[in-house]
């Protein structure tokens, strides 16, 4: 089992929770986190006084997927995702030693 | 003679709008500081209503109104608990000047106007120490600022000579220098601006200021605030025509074009220096135009009103980053909107003064008007003596609560948020950790009644 974890700009968030949905994921998780990469943030100015906002709101998505899904969740990510600015984002995937569903307790591929 | 009921009816309105001036103060303000400071901004203001009121009826209005002592300084002590004013009539004038609207107003109604002056005054400066200063240290401030500054300026700026009785006489700028003022550019704001310069200094700079800025934490309360601020500043100028006829509407209409100017001025600067027009310069430009046409709304036609709210909006915009090159923690701008901005509409009557506009007017027609330098050097005498006197007065009751009391929160206090320091309470409850989800379970819950002894030693 893979873990996959995109951090993706906000508003492609619908886009690729479709192209999720596409390619079979049932489930998700998502979170709003702020953070940067190569963009760095952006300055405001107020009363003349610039203000620099060095971490940049962005969606942290995490899904649970089989091997075999492992790659095209990656693809379907990062098409819906893609903008071609700078600060799209970032794909990766992690190995998952084990997955317990809770209500069943059921465990491996079976908990997906 | 008879109360005018009409007169009388648009004083007491404006006491009204303009009491609401000072919330709407706290909202710009508050709009202005960090979420864990803004609890702290709105009661710095918020108290102002209740310490200063009771001043007023105690001594305050009788400091500012009662007939002088002398040398044109400070009244006496005949409406001190305000019982007097039952039932009397103000606005008699001289026997040389008779009061130009011919009947006379409640006593009673031109206190309350006067009090909401009084109460905006002292919290306009707050802007100058948020998010460190202490609440009663505040309050104690407040009383003897007022004492020892406001009421005193007040009976220079405001008290006419035969006004408040027949034959009694008033404050020296008013009647013997001559300035103008019609609603407050000097007793108000730059009295207010010079004592927030006074006790920046007193209390100095926030913690990481000026390396770090803080973001205004919701830029709508500031609009709203300016807003609000706007409305009632009919009352506190076309209010002081103190009747309701042709000076109230030239008062209202300069008012009005002022600060539309001011707003347009503001941010066309801001287009031309940072690229961009903000919010917070449409609402600091409109609060800009509001000062400084506040001395020179009764004084000056519509096209005098168009320039200096213009060049109000325009200078404000520019001394707002002053504070960086003094390295001077005003936090809000207090000396940038109020000090600057007064300081135009004043001087600026020096040059744009008609007196057809106002038949009253003790003045002198201004320079663009024929009447030379003369009016210019009364307001330039009215508004440096405000200023002198107002900034030393401040720094020593500044110092002296300082080192008494002292001013400031500790340094703890400061970062964890003065809204939970000295008011034990938050602002806000939401975002973070089961905000709004169904993870009640890691909220801050209610669990007791809120008492200063602990639930233990309750029960018996």
């Amino acid at each position: 089992m893979k873990l996959v974890t995109a951090i993706i700009k906000p508003f492609t968030l619908d886009d690729v929770k479709a192209a999720l949905e596409q390619v079979g994921v049932l489930g998700m998780t998502v979170s709003e986190v702020q953070g940067y990469g190569r963009q760095k943030g952006h300055t405001e100015v107020y009363r003349g006084a610039e203000y620099s906002v060095d971490f940049v709101p962005k969606v942290k998505l995490e899904v649970l997927v089989d091997d075999a899904l492992g790659d095209k969740v990656v693809e379907a990510v990062v098409e819906a995702a893609r903008t071609g600015k700078i600060g799209d984002g970032k794909v990766w995937v992690t190995p998952v030693e084990t997955v317990v569903r809770v209500r069943t307790g059921e465990r491996g591929t079976d908990a997906l | 003679m008879l109360a005018n009921s009409g007169d009388t009816a648009w004083v007491l309105a404006s006491a009204a709008l303009v009491m609401l001036m000072t919330p709407g103060l706290a909202f710009f303000y508050g709009g202005m500081v960090r979420s864990k400071s803004v609890l702290n901004m709105l009661m710095l203001n918020f108290i102002a209503l209740a310490v200063i009121t009771i001043l007023w009826m105690l001594f305050g209005f009788s400091l500012s109104f009662g007939n002088d002592v002398g040398g044109g300084l400070l009244g006496n002590l005949d409406w001190a608990g305000l019982t007097n004013g039952v039932g009397k009539l103000a606005g008699f004038g001289t026997d040389d000047a008779p009061w130009p609207g011919g009947d006379a107003l409640p006593v009673l109604a031109f206190v309350m106007f006067q009090l909401m002056f009084a109460v905006i005054t002292p919290a306009l400066i707050s802007g100058a120490i948020a998010d460190r200063a202490k609440f009663w240290a505040w309050v104690v401030f407040l009383v003897l600022w007022a004492t020892i500054v406001y009421f005193p300026v007040a009976h220079w700026v405001f008290s006419f000579d035969g006004f408040i009785g027949p034959n009694s006489s008033g404050g020296w700028i008013a009647n013997d220098l001559k300035a103008l003022d019609f609603a407050g550019g000097t007793a108000v704001h730059i009295n207010a601006g010079a004592a927030a310069l006074a006790l920046a200094i007193v209390l100095g700079r926030r913690k990481g200021w000026p390396r770090e800025i803080h973001r205004p934490h919701n830029v709508p309360f500031v609009l709203l605030g300016a807003s609000l601020l706007w409305f009632g500043w009919y009352g506190f100028n076309a209010g002081s025509a103190l009747g309701a006829g042709d000076l109230a509407g030239v008062a209202f209409t300069n008012t009005t074009i002022a600060t539309a100017a001011a707003v347009l001025g503001w941010l066309i600067t801001e287009q031309l220096k940072y690229g961009k027009p903000t919010t917070l310069g449409a609402a600091s430009g409109a609060v800009a135009g509001l000062v400084a046409v506040t001395p020179a709304c009764g004084y000056v036609d519509m096209w005098g009103a168009l320039f200096i709210g213009l060049i109000a909006g325009a200078v404000c915009a520019l001394a707002v980053s002053l504070k960086f090159k003094l390295g001077l923690d005003d936090s809000l701008d207090v000396v940038g909107v109020h000090l600057v901005g007064g300081l135009v509409g004043t001087l600026l009557i020096g040059f744009f003064s008609k007196v057809s506009v106002n038949t009253a007017s003790v003045g002198s027609d201004g320079l663009f008007y024929g009447g030379g330098l003369t009016q210019l050097g009364r307001q330039a005498v009215a508004a440096g003596a405000v200023l002198l006197y107002s900034f030393v007065v401040t720094l020593i009751i500044g110092f002296l609560i300082k080192f008494t009391i002292g001013f400031r929160v500790s340094e703890e206090a400061e970062v964890v948020g003065i809204d939970e320091a000295e008011h034990k309470e938050t602002a806000y409850d939401f975002g973070g950790i089961g905000g709004g989800g169904s993870a009640e379970g890691l909220k801050p819950a209610a669990t007791k009644a809120a008492t200063a002894e602990s639930l233990e030693r309750s029960k018996a």
